[in-house]
């Protein structure tokens, strides 16, 4: 049965039905659904919430849960999250499974509460201190964000690694019809590692403290190893339109929402536009992209950002072929016809020239 | 024959990391004696801090998380909702408790949470190299407070349990030391009696325990239970200072 919600309130739900028994969190727009829906549902379902005294608590309470085994989740935005890095470093760091929704908003500092893709570089390269990675899912709709949240929970268990949920204020709250298709979790897999009591086996220790000489490089080594599989296996990504594409977007979440359109708008244009939208963010879906860029005259990467993304593209494409930028900050989103604007600047041959740039403003 | 004294089973057989002197590892080993004479290593779970008891772990045979420094009464939290028929105790230091986990432990406390702190009052940074505490006395020589602690600069010591006192989720706090026999003797009672409180589900306890640190109070070890004595306990009065048992 579908069911009109906003995406913080299917993440929410989403949440219940993967099993999800403890969650902490702290108010801040634009992710209050989340947490006002949380307040209700885990009562009912016989889970914990906690209203935390703040960010760096709510985190450490995920710490704390995921030691004992349980699902947890916490979620907040931007400068909140920003404040979860400590405890996120340590999660990573004692190899704790949890999930953390990043319902993104304009900055720096505390910015605005309109939707932004500003968090990138913080959500994919670690964002606390230290060598680590989360795993990051990016949905663009209220149904993917129920569908990823669902999944967060079985891959933070599957790699005993936290895994960040990053959506914006766009995708946070607006309502759309959604499903929750995927069958209430009951079994889960056994977390031999997790604090039970000792009762009649070794102890379990759960830490991120090496002071032995050589035994953090270890451990280290040990990760990027993980992360290597990660990168090997949990790969994901939508193509539209690539085959024989002159252009391809790639955008995320809300820009790639806008970046549909304008593929749509483009069978009107005298070249073909193409988009790959990843989906998970990290593990970055580097061999598409790679492959793409040998066939494409360029590439245009859109965000709702300074240009943060474009840097894992071109990191990527190794200079294939020419990767160009379209971006908005401070909350604002790009439009299909700014979008349409930039490929007839950056298209590389005269076939440009020959579209009307009225076809920008295709409705 | 009767063995009269022995290592608890609880307390792992191992080297000290500790300094000459130092009170943390009396504190981890009446919690070690407690386990085993209680019968409940299989049912408790222990926090270690950030600080000079961050191997507490090390010393302990239970299962045992780290948390972030200042953060035990969360992560303990977090614990606690998973396993609330466990004992879950949270071992921490004054500077992890008292400054830069001070939210941490006062929301935690007027939650009430059915956990018991170990809180290790020695007045001083001892992992960092002696510096200033939260706890630190008044005229007190430390490696950030070098012409001694003044009021103007620093302020007045915290007293943690006179502060927690007031919250109305709290249910049994007490100031004891180590300095003697005697108060070690009452020390063992008191984390008795914290675990007591959290086994009856009676809600929050803590257990404050004035220890000594020779090497960063630059003293010898005896004169370091002196100052506790003489010193340390004038600002920081030992005694029971709430019992749910004497509510109403």
């Amino acid at each position: 049965m579908k069911q009109l919600l906003t995406g913080n309130e299917a993440a929410a739900e989403a949440a219940i039905v993967a099993g999800c028994r403890y969650y902490y969190g702290y108010p801040i727009t634009p992710q209050n659904e989340l947490i006002n829906y949380m307040s209700v549902r885990m009562p009912q379902v016989g889970g914990a919430f906690i209203q935390a005294e703040s960010e760096i608590a709510a985190i450490s309470m995920v710490h704390g849960s995921a030691a004992a085994g349980g699902r947890t989740m916490t979620s907040s935005s931007s400068p909140g999250i920003s404040l979860k890095q400590e405890g996120i470093s340590y999660l990573a760091g004692s190899e704790l499974p949890c999930v953390i929704v990043n319902i993104q908003r304009g900055g720096p500092g505390l910015g605005d509460i309109s939707a932004s893709q500003a968090d990138y570089f913080q959500a994919v390269k670690g964002g606390g201190h230290g060598d680590y990675h989360t795993i990051v899912l990016a949905p663009s709709s209220v149904q993917e964000m129920a569908d990823l949240v669902y999944d967060a929970f079985d891959l933070a268990d599957k790699y005993r690694n936290p895994v960040m949920v990053l959506g914006d204020a766009q995708v946070g709250q607006l309502m759309e019809p959604v499903e929750f298709h995927k069958k209430l979790k009951k079994n889960f897999p056994q977390k031999a590692w997790s604090l039970t009591g000792a009762e009649g086996r070794k102890r379990n220790i759960i830490k991120s403290f090496y002071p032995v000489k050589g035994q953090l490089e270890e451990f280290n080594a040990h990760l990027q190893r993980k992360y290597k599989t990660i990168e090997e296996h949990e790969v994901r990504y939508e193509a539209v339109n690539i085959h024989k594409a002159d252009v391809i977007l790639v955008a995320y979440g809300t820009s790639a929402r806008v970046c549909r359109e304008v593929v749509k708008k483009s069978r009107q244009l005298e070249f073909r536009v193409g988009l790959i939208r990843p989906i998970t963010l990290w593990p970055f879906p580097k061999e598409i992209i790679r492959k793409i860029s040998e066939k494409v005259r360029c590439i245009l990467t859109v965000e709702m950002s300074a240009g943060q993304m474009v840097e894992d593209v071109r990191l990527t494409v190794e200079g294939r072929c020419p990767v160009h930028f379209y971006g908005r900050t401070g909350g604002g989103v790009p439009t299909s016809s700014e979008v349409i604007k930039k490929i007839v600047e950056i298209v590389p041959d005269n076939r440009a020239a020959n579209t009307l740039l009225h076809l920008a403003e295709v409705r | 024959m009767q063995s009269l004294y022995e290592k608890p089973k609880a307390f792992i057989d191992t080297a000290t990391h500790f300094c000459p002197g130092c009170g943390h590892g009396i504190v981890l080993r009446l919690i070690a004696e407690i386990i085993d004479a209680w019968g409940i290593r299989g049912k408790t779970i222990g926090l270690a801090p950030v600080g000079c008891a961050v191997l507490a772990y090390n010393y302990l045979d239970i299962d045992m998380c780290e948390a972030a420094h200042g953060r035990p009464p969360a992560v303990a939290t977090g614990i606690k909702r998973v396993h609330p028929d466990h004992i879950v105790f949270a071992y921490q230091g004054d500077g992890d408790l008292a400054a830069i986990g001070t939210a941490e432990i006062i929301h935690a406390a007027n939650r009430g949470e059915n956990i018991t702190f170990i809180f290790v009052n020695n007045a001083v940074y001892g992992m960092t190299n002696g510096q200033m505490a939260p706890t630190t006395l008044l005229g007190q020589k430390t490696a950030t407070t070098p012409a001694g602690r003044d009021m103007a600069n620093y302020g007045h010591p915290i007293r943690v349990c006179e502060l927690l006192a007031v919250l109305d989720g709290t249910s049994y706090l007490e100031r004891v030391s180590l300095s003697s026999p005697e108060n070690i003797r009452k020390t063992k009672k008191a984390i008795e009696k914290g675990f007591k409180t959290q086994i009856e589900k009676k809600g929050f306890s803590l257990i404050e325990i004035l220890s000594p640190c020779p090497i960063y109070w630059r003293m010898d070890a005896n004169e370091a239970m002196r100052h506790i004595d003489e010193e340390m306990s004038r600002t920081f009065p030992l005694g029971v200072i709430k019992n749910w048992e004497q509510k109403n």
